[in-house]
């Protein structure tokens, strides 16, 4: 980030939120620069949605401070905050056609007339909404209410807009252009979102950075890059893309030891004989011949999935993924062949273990037939979950 | 096909409307333009002159008691609505309650509740006080119609108000409304059709009553439901009775009219069309 954007707009400090005993937000601390698009990205019930809702003010932290341009806003309505929200559903005014919802927030503060028309006319020219004027919302396709709904929240020129799964009702198509279409307005009206997803794709295509969140805590912040390339930890490089997360140990610099064979690597700074996460993406593994390989396996699956075959292999009872547009034949003895920088240490964590093998890919046709091996995916589905 | 399965699923409406509410109404129209022998007259119409006085009262009557009736609801639904579910039920089940009486019974209790000798005088007496008149007033008149038909107000509000996406409230804040603004400017609108329903509910049963204020009233007060009533039953004169009926029934649909003229206008959710 370049000088000119590094004062923080909104800043969360310490934060926690409790319902009743269950802890929501566990002490988090996020600071968010002025003009950048941020998105907060985790599975349902990480936090992020009550992050969204702290910021708004609709909700009070049980401790901690949440802080605008450097000022406390505690004690400040909802009304009072100089942000606007685009809700998951629109929540757009039933009892108000397109216009009159749009010019909602300046009619409530009192905006002189005509500049309301000259404001709301040019907000609905931006979202493309012009002919729609005196439709009634309820009238709209959900692409069109959305546009509604960040004309409404827009017009107020707020310093931030705040996104709440804005694009989870639209259908797949639609969704990837209104992507554009928000990245895009973002740039034009140069201010703030804070956008809230659950999806990984959404949030590596449209941000400039990423905070995936899991159980009230932030696991990771950085730029989409960085976090899908060097993550943190198994459940960041799990949560983003496919990951194979496999145990192993760190014998010095730049070589680490998996499966029984050491490799060289490009990592440093770990202790010697330092037991870590090894991640290695799908798509930075190469089959060669047995012959030339360090690893070997049987590959126990092949789909084809148009770009690529996805190919399951089982090495030492550890099932790897591969995305290679090279065909292989399930029954196959092949090798894995890894560059040194494709090859990312991670420290261990609490989420060592528990997710990064795609065993249950290739035990599909076991569950079918067999109930107690069923249960058994189950649980470990749920672990991936 | 699927219109005619429409029509077969209207069919028993259409039997049971034709003949307890098409015949009926004819009836009332003939009745209302002939003598006691049957022929054509305009008698009865001409006598209505006499009971502008008794159309007058109803209307002032059942109208203070509509005002009091949605005073009282209205923030009582709109509470009610931001209440926890279980709350919502029993309070529900609270409202209902009195229902479950026939409104005969409801309104011969309060008769002796009121009465010179009832509950409330003799606790006067108790504490020193000098016994008032309560039957007979027009304010237990009004007192019986609000407390009577209060539910019926209650119920199209508080559904309308509990329907309310609480996100549509949060989004108005967001847009700068304080409290008020939010009310005035959405719960408001949205809350109109369960207003609209609940005035017709209670406004339609009040003006047309007659058992309440006979009995609350003490025969003092005569609305046009009572004078109805004693054309038909005591003065047996069916042919004026009539008349008035119908003019009752023009009056009712001219307020119903002009009620949804102000419903058209905000949207859907009532009980009433």
């Amino acid at each position: 980030m370049d000088e000119r954007n590094s004062s923080n707009v909104v800043e969360l400090r310490n934060v926690t939120v409790k319902f009743d005993d269950d802890i929501i937000l566990d002490n988090l601390s996020l600071a968010i620069k002025d003009k950048e698009f941020v998105t907060l990205l985790g599975p349902s019930g990480c936090g992020k949605t009550t992050t969204l809702r702290l910021i708004a003010g609709f909700l009070e932290p049980n401790s901690g401070e949440i802080i605008f341009d450097g000022v406390d806003v505690k004690n400040v309505p909802a009304h009072k905050r100089n942000v606007n929200t685009i809700f998951q559903r629109y929540a757009l005014f039933p009892n108000y056609n397109v216009h009159d919802n749009i010019a909602f927030g300046l009619k409530v503060a009192k905006v002189p007339k005509d500049e309301i028309e000259r404001r709301v006319a040019e907000m609905i020219e931006l979202v493309n909404l012009k002919g729609f004027e005196k439709r009634p919302v309820q009238k709209l396709s959900g692409g069109q209410q959305q546009r509604v709904a960040i004309a409404r929240a827009a017009i107020n020129n707020p310093k931030v807009l705040l996104l709440d799964e804005p694009l989870a009702a639209l259908d797949a198509k639609l969704r990837k252009d209104m992507q554009n279409e928000l990245k895009a307005m973002q740039r034009r009206l140069g201010i703030t979102f804070v956008f809230v997803t659950h999806d990984q794709e959404e949030a590596l295509s449209m941000s400039d950075t990423v905070v995936v969140m899991d159980g009230g805590k932030i696991q990771q912040i950085g730029s989409p890059v960085d976090i899908y390339n060097e993550p943190k930890n198994a459940f960041v490089a799990d949560f983003i893309g496919e990951s194979n997360i496999i145990d192993g140990v760190m014998i010095k610099d730049r070589l680490v030891k998996f499966h029984n064979r050491k490799l060289e690597c490009v990592d440093e700074g770990f202790e010697p004989f330092e037991p870590v996460d090894v991640v290695i993406r799908p798509e930075d593994v190469d089959i060669v011949h047995p012959d030339n390989a360090l690893i070997c396996g049987t590959v126990t699956s092949v789909t084809f999935k148009g770009v690529h075959y996805e190919i399951i292999i089982d090495v030492d009872g550890f099932k790897w993924m591969v995305q290679t547009t090279d065909e292989s034949f399930v029954g196959d003895r092949v090798g894995l062949y890894i560059e040194p920088d494709a090859i990312h240490i991670m420290k261990k964590s609490e989420y060592s273990g528990t997710m990064g093998d795609y065993s249950y890919f290739s035990d599909e046709m076991e569950e079918i037939s067999n109930p107690d091996a069923a249960i058994d995916a189950e649980d470990e589905d749920e672990k991936i979950d | 096909m699927k219109k005619s399965t429409n029509a077969l699923l209207n069919a028993p409406y259409a039997v049971w409307s034709a003949i307890f509410v098409v015949v009926p109404l004819f009836i009332v129209v003939v009745y209302a333009f002939t003598d006691a022998e049957g022929h054509f007259s305009f008698d009865s119409i001409l006598a209505l002159k006499d009971y502008g006085h008794n159309f007058l009262i109803s209307l002032l009557y059942s109208l203070v008691a509509t005002v009091i009736t949605l005073i009282i609801a209205y923030p009582f639904a709109y509470a009610l609505s931001k209440t926890n579910e279980k709350t919502q039920r029993i309070q529900m089940m609270l409202v209902m309650l009195p229902m479950w009486m026939n409104l005969l019974i409801r309104t011969y209790s309060w008769m002796n509740i009121l009465d010179r000798n009832g509950i409330i005088n003799q606790l006067l007496m108790t504490l020193g006080l000098k016994p008032a008149t309560f039957l007979g007033t027009p304010g237990a008149v009004i007192f019986g119609m609000v407390y009577n038909y209060l539910p019926y107000m209650i119920l199209p509000i508080y559904t309308v108000m509990a329907k309310m996406d609480n996100s549509l409230v949060e989004a108005a804040r967001d847009l700068g409304c304080n409290g008020f603004n939010v009310w005035r400017r959405l719960i408001l609108p949205l809350s109109m059709p369960g207003v609209i329903s609940g005035i017709t509910m209670v406004f339609v049963p009040s003006v047309s009553t007659f058992y309440i204020s006979q009995k609350l009233g003490n025969g003092k007060i005569m609305l046009i439901g009572d004078t109805i009533e004693r054309q038909m039953q005591t003065l047996n004169n069916y042919n004026l009775g009539a008349a008035l009926s119908l003019v009752l029934m023009v009056l009712i649909l001219v307020s119903m009219f002009i009620m949804n003229r102000f419903a058209d206008n905000s949207g859907e959710g009532g009980l009433v069309a």
